[in-house]
């Protein structure tokens, strides 16, 4: 019989909806299916010219139709794809009335390109354009539309209007980790006993030249442009960066006693979440894994759990050459000799790296492949890294008894979280 | 993580603050400030837009290496900076124990630019005949790597875990004046729900900064020309001056700050935080239905409020709706002093709040409308507001630890 109180007293968090939008498709199943067949949506970038570009390739979503295309815009747009889908999905509420806060991991917002230029235009300066000719074009206005727009809470206010969310909408960055971080936002209010219902969502529509060039310069992108669909290549030895993309997913959390009370059907539990930053350095990892180790643990232990109950991990997964040795020490660190055994296999490799939108996305993915009781690839394992003896279900997916997994999320700025979940409360 | 079980109620104390701006750096210098008329704006820089500019800063105080400083531009370096003054304040800095579970989150903002890579680009673009290629090319080859590490919302708080050892948790909420509303929200919460001991929580703002400047200006918020004190704006239509501050606070259980001998500036009892829609009268009442939850526990004998008012309209006249109702509380603002830090404004006047309980009093007004009024009776309580300039309201209550 489920007990609404977890091992800790705490009420017991389940998920009774969930949505998705990768450049893979719209929704769960479209979503499912591709995953299992091994299909990636990473594809050469037409969104905007790429010439001069060391990186022209990556996983953004051209086929939603939107009115004007700008970071805000489209991750608004597809965070409200993936949040109708789970709250249909959920039954819960009513139209425009969802009982619970709003926790949206979105891309940090600023004026783009194209906005600073009609800006720049409105100054009637041509040459050496200053500060002050900014200030003074943007003043001429009217302009009061990239005010609202390009405000830091703009997605957030958009989507609690439409979706009726309560309270005040948390906007939330942990870089990487920010969709895991709204989960465990979500988690924490309802243990908490603030809500008994939240909706968490992770978003990301912001890929342009300038958000393209800025991870290029950090060197963290892969260049193999020439086959898009191969570039990123999780834990192997040829791996050589990861490959950005756009995506959005929703959960509904609930407490379990609310959701059994109004006959919701229970998607997933997640039994854990636990986190700890990095001090080492501002993009690598502490190379003794300490914090992620530590993230890893924390939440197992919050799960009341040990690990050898973990059957899977969903990875953070990302193809860098940094972080799979990183994550594969800690998996080493964690599981011991089990390590070689529990299968680990990166979505990232299909759908790339959804940025904000990944902790949510994966989760997302992670409660599908408790579900369904199948292992999505880790696709592009063509030259095994022989320093990391991991199963990372290469290349195809396969059936597996799985009970509990792990997703992990491991942000810039030292930012790591990683989730529990299972498809069933104890 | 580890969670303790419910007990005896828990209680969540201020034990540090941490503040810079206009006014300097630190409790004196901010009492100081602040019972003393307000000080000159740069009326300059920005013309014909005021702002506040945040005083001299020896960063080698609290960012001690030159390579930490290099990483960031001004808006993180204010956070950082802000951010060691409150655990030496509350006497936990180089505690490495107590760091490393130390739980955080920081209110932020972003988008520090480069002034003269985008003036370049935005001149060559009218010319070019391929303007996407050149923008690409401009991008790729004058943008310094690490300039991306120093606009990321969350590296305030990375910079914070790499130059203090803050590596309990990390979380950066974004959204305006809400962020800093909601991120001492949810840190009250989680300490009074047993989910965490011990937290840093703040933000930082940089008002000399063209993104922030942009903003405001594409949506009429900012006041122009010779400065007028806050209550005196409203006749031409009202705006804000913007102000670069930084102000972060540790908030602790009591059993925790009473088991390392802490001292508490003030009790955090209640936070709040609302979402109007910003129809006439909706903030008003919004403001009046969070004081009506705060009601039971105050005692308007000792009782001030500290109001985050920034001066826009109509927002500024909806807040002097609901203060005006109070008229007999002793209220105080601290916008003509300081200029408007959005999301960092809230820490700061909770920060200001905290210390004025230390202090057993309000700090003077400067007020010369005479909304403000005196207060003779010993500070026992504080109300904090915060009504922002686009969306989001807030509301705490702090109290004096006997």
């Amino acid at each position: 019989m489920a007990r609404y109180r977890d091992q800790a007293g705490r009420p017991t968090v389940v998920v009774t909806g969930m949505g998705v939008v990768t450049s893979l498709g719209v929704g769960t199943a479209d979503n499912w299916r591709k995953l299992t067949a091994g299909e990636s949506g990473i594809h050469a970038i037409t969104r905007f010219a790429t010439e001069g570009l060391k990186t022209r390739i990556a996983g953004t979503i051209d086929f939603v139709p939107i009115e004007r295309l700008s970071s805000p815009d489209l991750s608004e747009r597809l965070a409200e794809m993936a949040a109708e889908e789970a709250i249909g999905d959920a039954g819960i509420g009513a139209r425009g009335d969802f009982p619970g806060p709003l926790f949206l991991a979105v891309p940090p917002i600023e004026l783009e390109w194209p906005q600073r230029r009609i800006v720049a235009e409105a100054s009637g300066t041509n040459d050496g354009i200053t500060n002050r000719d900014l200030v003074r074009g943007a003043d001429t206005g009217p302009f009061d539309s990239f005010y609202q727009r390009f405000m830091f809470a703009s997605v957030a206010d958009g989507l609690a209007e439409r979706f009726g969310t309560k309270g005040s909408p948390i906007s939330l960055s942990t870089a990487c980790a920010s969709g895991a971080s709204a989960i465990q936002l979500g988690i924490e209010a309802i243990r908490r006993g603030e809500a008994e219902a939240t909706l968490c969502i992770g978003t990301d529509g912001s890929i342009n030249s300038e958000s393209l060039v800025r991870f290029s310069l950090l060197s963290a992108l892969s260049t193999a442009n020439d086959s898009p669909q191969a570039a990123a290549k999780p834990f192997s030895k040829n791996r050589d960066g990861f490959v950005m993309a756009e995506g959005a997913a929703a959960l509904v959390l609930e407490s379990l006693e609310h959701a059994m009370a109004r006959g919701a059907k229970i998607l997933g539990v997640i039994e854990g979440c636990g986190e700890m930053a990095d001090s080492f350095h501002r993009t690598r990892s502490s190379p003794d894994g300490r914090p992620i180790i530590g993230c890893i643990r924390n939440a197992i232990a919050d799960a009341g759990l040990t690990p050898e109950d973990i059957d899977y991990v969903n990875p953070h997964g990302t193809g860098t050459p940094e972080n799979d040795k990183m994550e594969g020490l800690a998996a080493t660190a964690v599981f011991g000799e089990r390590a070689k055994l529990v299968p680990i296999s990166s979505n990232k490799s299909m759908i790339g790296h959804t940025l904000s939108a990944a902790g949510a996305v994966e989760a997302v993915i992670t409660l599908l492949t408790l579900d369904r009781q199948i292992l999505p690839p880790t696709i592009n394992y063509q030259v095994p890294d022989p320093a990391l003896q991991l199963d990372v279900v290469p290349n195809v997916a396969r059936a597996a008894k799985l009970r509990h997994a792990l997703s992990n999320s491991f942000g810039f700025g030292g930012q790591n979280v990683s989730l529990v979940l299972a498809r069933e409360p104890m | 993580m580890a969670e303790k079980a419910a007990g005896p109620a828990r209680e969540a104390w201020i034990t540090g603050i941490g503040v810079v701006s206009t006014l300097g750096e630190g409790p004196q210098a901010h009492w100081q400030g602040l019972n003393a008329a307000p000080g000159p704006a740069d009326v300059t820089t920005w013309a014909p837009f005021v702002i506040h500019p945040i005083a001299a800063l020896d960063l080698d105080k609290q960012i001690p290496k030159k390579g930490d400083q290099r990483q960031m531009e001004a808006w993180q370096r204010i956070g950082t900076y802000a951010a060691g003054l409150a655990l030496d304040s509350a006497g936990v800095k180089g505690n490495a124990e107590l760091l490393a579970r130390m739980d955080m989150i920081v209110a932020a903002g972003g988008g520090e630019r480069d002034a003269a890579v985008d003036a370049m680009i935005l001149s060559g673009l009218r010319n070019s005949e391929r303007p996407e290629a050149f923008l690409n090319e401009r991008l790729m080859n004058d943008l310094r790597p690490t300039l991306f590490l120093a606009q990321l919302s969350n590296l305030v708080a990375g910079n914070i875990s790499i130059v203090h050892g803050v590596t309990g948790s990390s979380r950066t909420f974004m959204g305006e004046e809400s962020a800093g509303v909601d991120a001492i929200r949810v840190a009250h919460a989680r300490i009074a729900a047993g989910q965490s001991e011990i937290a840093l929580v703040g933000g930082s703002a940089n008002a000399d900064q063209i993104s922030t400047m942009l903003l405001l200006v594409m949506g009429h918020r900012l006041w122009r020309g010779e400065l007028r004190p806050l209550w005196e704006r409203a006749a031409a239509g009202g705006g804000m001056a913007s102000g670069s501050l930084g102000a972060f606070l540790v908030i602790e259980e009591k059993s925790h700050a009473l088991a390392r001998a802490a001292t508490p500036f003030a009790r955090l009892s209640a936070v709040l935080s609302g979402h109007a829609k910003r129809t006439p009268g909706a903030i008003t009442a919004m403001l009046d239905g969070l004081w009506e939850r705060i009601t039971p526990n105050l005692d308007t004998h000792g009782l001030g409020i500290i109001s985050g008012a920034t001066g826009t309209e109509p927002a500024t006249a909806e807040e002097r709706a609901f203060l005006a109702a109070r008229a007999a509380i002793a209220m105080r603002t601290t916008g003509s002093h300081l200029g408007h830090g959005v999301e960092a404004q809230f820490p700061m006047n909770v920060a200001l709040a905290a210390l004025a309980l230390q202090q057993g009093r309000l700090f003077a007004s400067s007020d010369p409308t005479g909304f403000e009024r005196a207060m003779n009776a010993p500070l026992r309580q504080v109300a904090v507001t915060s009504v922002g300039h686009w969306r989001g309201e807030g509301l705490a209550l702090l109290e004096a630890v006997r």
